[in-house]
C-alpha cells in the first residue's frame, strides 16, 4: 500500500450532541414513509408507478378546470371527482402500502428499529400518518388546482370564490376519509405477508371482490337491501357517507335513510383496521 | 456501577418451554463474550436487556436501569446488533445508518455525520454510497455494526457477529470489535457459539448453557491458575517425576508428558536441575495456557 492510500485515522468521537426524542423520532419515519410512498430516494423504478398515477389525476384535475372555465359546465365536482378516481387511488394503495410495511418485513429491518427508543405504537403511526397523508395529497392537490380553476375563472368574484371554497372544504375531509380507509385496509393487508407482489395483489383483490357483492346486492327487489348494498364495499362504503354528508354530491348512490350506518360503518372499519394493525406490530415489536 | 445485572432471571415461553433459568450475573464494563450453544438463552437474555420481553421472574438491571419499566432509557445507550440478516437491499449503506440513527434520535446532520463516521471506522467509507444488495456478507456484517454504532452507545449487544463469514472475515471482525472494546471506550457483549473465538478477544466470559449459568468470570481470573509447565523427556519419565516429587513439586503424568503447576519464578530453573543431574534427554519444556474451553469441558461432556 503506497503512502498516499492511508488513510489517516483521527479516532472514535464520542457524540454529545442532543438525542431527540419519540416525537422528533416519529416525524423521521412520516417524512421517511411519505417520501418513500412517492418513491423519493429510491431508484428511477421506484417512483414510475406513483407518479404515473399522480400524473392522470392531475392531468384528470387540469381538464375539469379547463371544461369548466371554458364552458362553465361543471363535469365532476369534488367528491364526484374523488369517486371517478377510486381505482387509481386502489391502485395507489396496492403499490404504496406494500412499499412502506412488507419491505420492512422482508429484509427483518424491524428488530433494528425496536432496539430503538421507539415503540410499536411510533412505527405503525408514523407508517398510517405518512399514507395517509400520500393518499390524501394525491386527492387533495388536484381538487385544489380544480378549486384554483374555479377561482380564477369566477365571474362574480369573492362571493363565488367563497362558495367553491365550500365545496372544496368537504371535498377534502372526503378525500381524507377515502385516505384513511383506504390506508388502513392496505397496510393492514400489507402488515401480513413480506412479499411485496402478495400484499399488492391481496390489496386489489379486496376490493376487487367486493364490488361485485355491491352489484347483486343493489339489484335485489327490496329497496332497503338495494340502499345498504354499498355498505358491502368499502368504496361504495366511502360514497355513501359523502353522500348522507354532503346531500348535494350527488355519487349516484342510493342510501335513503341509512346514512348513519354507513358513518359507523366506516368510523368501525377504520378504527378495526388501525387496532389490528397495532396489535399486530405489538407482537412484531417483541421480535 | 455494573454494566449489567441480573438476580434469578428467569424466563419460559407459554409455561413450557425454559429459556433461561434463575440467571444470575454481574458483569463489569470492558469485552464480555456470552458463549453458548444454539438454543441456550443467549438471544433470550439479550431481549430482555433490551426490553422486548419481560422475564418470566427475576430482576434485571442495565447501567443500573430497569429496561422493564424504561426501556427507552437503556435503548438509547445500547447498540443491538442482530443475527440475522437485518438490511434492506435497494438503498446505500450512507442513506441506511443515517435514517437508523434519526430513528435513534440523532437530528439530521448529525445522524448523516455520524454515520459516516460509523461507516468509516468499520470499514466500508469508499462503499457507502453503494446499494447494500450489492455488498458481500461480511460487508453486511459491518454494515450491521455500524448501524448499531451510529448513536455512540454506551454498551453493544452483538449477536453472532462472525456469522457467516470466512476465517479471514472473522478475524477482520473480532479485531474491529476489540478495537471497538478498547480503543472507543464502549463496553461489548460479544454472543458466540464458538468459545474459541470470543476468549481471544474478551476480558471476562459469561457461560450458558440450557438457560443455567455455566459460568462468569473474568478471563484472567480463569486462566491464571491453570498456568502449568509441559516437560516431556525420551525416557526416564517415571524418575524425574519422583525427583520433583522430591524437590517439593507435584507433577501429574499425562501420558508422555508430565504437567507440572507454574507456582513460583524458579519452577523452571528446578526442572532443568532435575533433569541435568539424571542427565535424562530432554525433549521440551513449554508453558501451557490452559484454554478456556478445557476449564468448560468436563461439565460440557457431563451434561452431554
Amino acid at each position: 500500500m503506497s503512502e498516499a492510500s492511508v488513510i489517516h485515522d483521527i479516532g472514535y468521537q464520542r457524540y454529545t450532541g442532543p438525542r431527540l426524542g419519540r416525537g422528533a423520532v416519529f416525524g423521521a419515519i412520516f417524512v421517511h414513509g411519505l417520501r418513500a410512498a412517492y418513491g423519493l430516494g429510491r431508484s428511477a423504478k421506484a417512483k414510475i408507478f406513483p407518479w404515473l398515477v399522480v400524473g392522470i389525476v392531475t392531468l384528470v384535475a387540469v381538464i375539469l378546470a379547463a371544461v369548466r372555465s371554458q364552458t362553465g359546465v361543471v363535469p365532476l365536482n369534488y367528491i364526484q371527482f374523488a369517486d371517478a378516481m377510486s381505482w387509481l387511488i386502489i391502485f395507489f394503495v396496492a403499490i404504496v402500502a406494500p412499499e412502506l410495511v412488507s419491505r420492512d418485513l422482508r429484509a427483518g429491518v424491524l428488530p433494528l428499529y425496536f432496539s430503538r427508543p421507539l415503540r410499536a405504537a411510533d412505527y405503525i403511526g408514523a407508517k398510517v400518518a405518512a399514507m395517509v397523508a400520500a393518499v390524501w395529497g394525491l386527492l387533495a392537490v388536484p381538487q385544489l388546482i380544480m378549486f384554483l380553476g374555479a377561482a380564477f375563472t369566477t365571474k362574480k368574484g369573492m362571493s363565488d370564490v367563497w362558495h367553491e371554497l365550500g365545496d372544496l372544504l368537504p371535498g377534502w375531509g372526503y378525500s381524507l376519509l377515502w385516505a384513511l380507509l383506504f390506508t388502513g385496509i392496505g397496510l393492514l393487508i400489507a402488515s401480513l405477508t413480506g412479499k411485496r407482489a402478495f400484499a399488492a395483489g391481496g390489496i386489489v383483490a379486496v376490493f376487487l371482490m367486493t364490488t361485485p357483492v355491491v352489484g347483486v346486492l343493489s339489484i335485489l327487489p327490496s329497496t332497503d337491501a338495494q340502499e345498504m348494498a354499498g355498505l358491502a364495499s368499502p368504496m361504495t362504503l366511502v360514497s355513501g357517507v359523502g353522500q348522507w354528508l354532503v346531500p348535494s354530491a350527488n355519487t349516484g348512490l342510493m342510501i335513503g335513510n341509512f346514512g348513519p350506518v354507513y358513518a359507523i360503518e366506516a368510523a368501525t372499519l377504520i378504527a378495526a383496521c388501525l387496532l389490528l394493525l397495532l396489535a399486530r406490530y405489538r407482537r412484531v415489536a417483541a421480535l | 456501577m455494573s454494566l449489567i445485572e441480573t438476580q434469578g432471571l428467569t424466563k419460559t415461553y407459554g409455561g413450557r418451554v425454559t429459556a433461561l433459568h434463575d440467571l444470575s450475573v454481574s458483569v463489569e464494563p470492558g469485552i464480555i463474550g456470552l458463549v453458548g450453544a444454539n438454543g441456550a438463552g443467549k438471544s433470550t437474555l439479550i431481549k430482555i436487556l433490551l426490553g422486548l420481553i419481560p422475564p418470566s421472574g427475576g430482576q434485571v438491571r442495565v447501567f443500573g436501569i430497569d429496561p422493564t419499566v424504561d426501556p427507552d432509557r437503556v435503548r438509547a445507550k445500547v447498540g443491538y446488533m442482530p443475527e440475522h440478516d437485518a438490511l434492506p437491499p435497494d438503498v446505500s449503506a450512507a442513506e441506511f445508518v443515517t435514517h437508523l440513527g434519526r430513528i435513534s434520535g440523532l437530528p439530521r446532520t448529525a445522524a448523516r455525520e455520524r454515520a459516516s463516521e460509523a461507516l468509516r471506522h468499520v470499514g466500508l467509507y469508499e462503499e457507502r454510497y453503494r446499494q447494500i444488495g450489492g455488498y458481500s456478507t461480511g460487508m453486511k456484517q459491518r454494515v450491521k455494526l455500524a448501524q448499531a454504532l451510529v448513536h455512540d452507545p454506551d454498551l453493544l449487544l452483538l449477536d453472532e457477529p462472525t456469522n457467516g463469514l470466512d476465517p479471514a472475515g472473522r478475524d477482520a471482525m473480532l479485531a474491529l470489535v476489540h478495537r471497538i472494546g478498547t480503543e472507543f471506550g464502549i463496553s461489548v457483549v460479544v454472543c458466540s457459539h464458538l468459545l474459541g473465538e470470543v476468549e481471544r478477544i474478551c476480558d471476562s466470559l459469561i457461560a450458558i448453557e440450557g438457560g443455567r449459568l455455566l459460568r462468569a468470570d473474568r478471563i484472567s481470573a480463569m486462566t491464571e491458575v491453570s498456568d502449568v509447565l509441559a516437560v516431556e523427556v525420551s525416557e526416564g519419565t517415571e524418575e524425574l517425576a519422583a525427583a520433583l516429587t522430591g524437590l517439593g513439586l507435584t507433577p501429574q503424568v499425562d501420558g508422555r508428558l508430565l504437567l507440572v503447576p507454574l507456582d513460583h519464578d524458579d519452577t523452571y530453573d528446578r526442572i532443568l536441575r532435575a533433569v541435568a543431574d539424571l542427565d535424562l534427554p530432554l525433549h521440551r519444556l513449554d508453558q501451557r495456557r490452559h484454554r478456556v474451553a478445557e476449564l468448560f469441558a468436563p461439565r460440557e461432556t457431563a451434561d452431554v
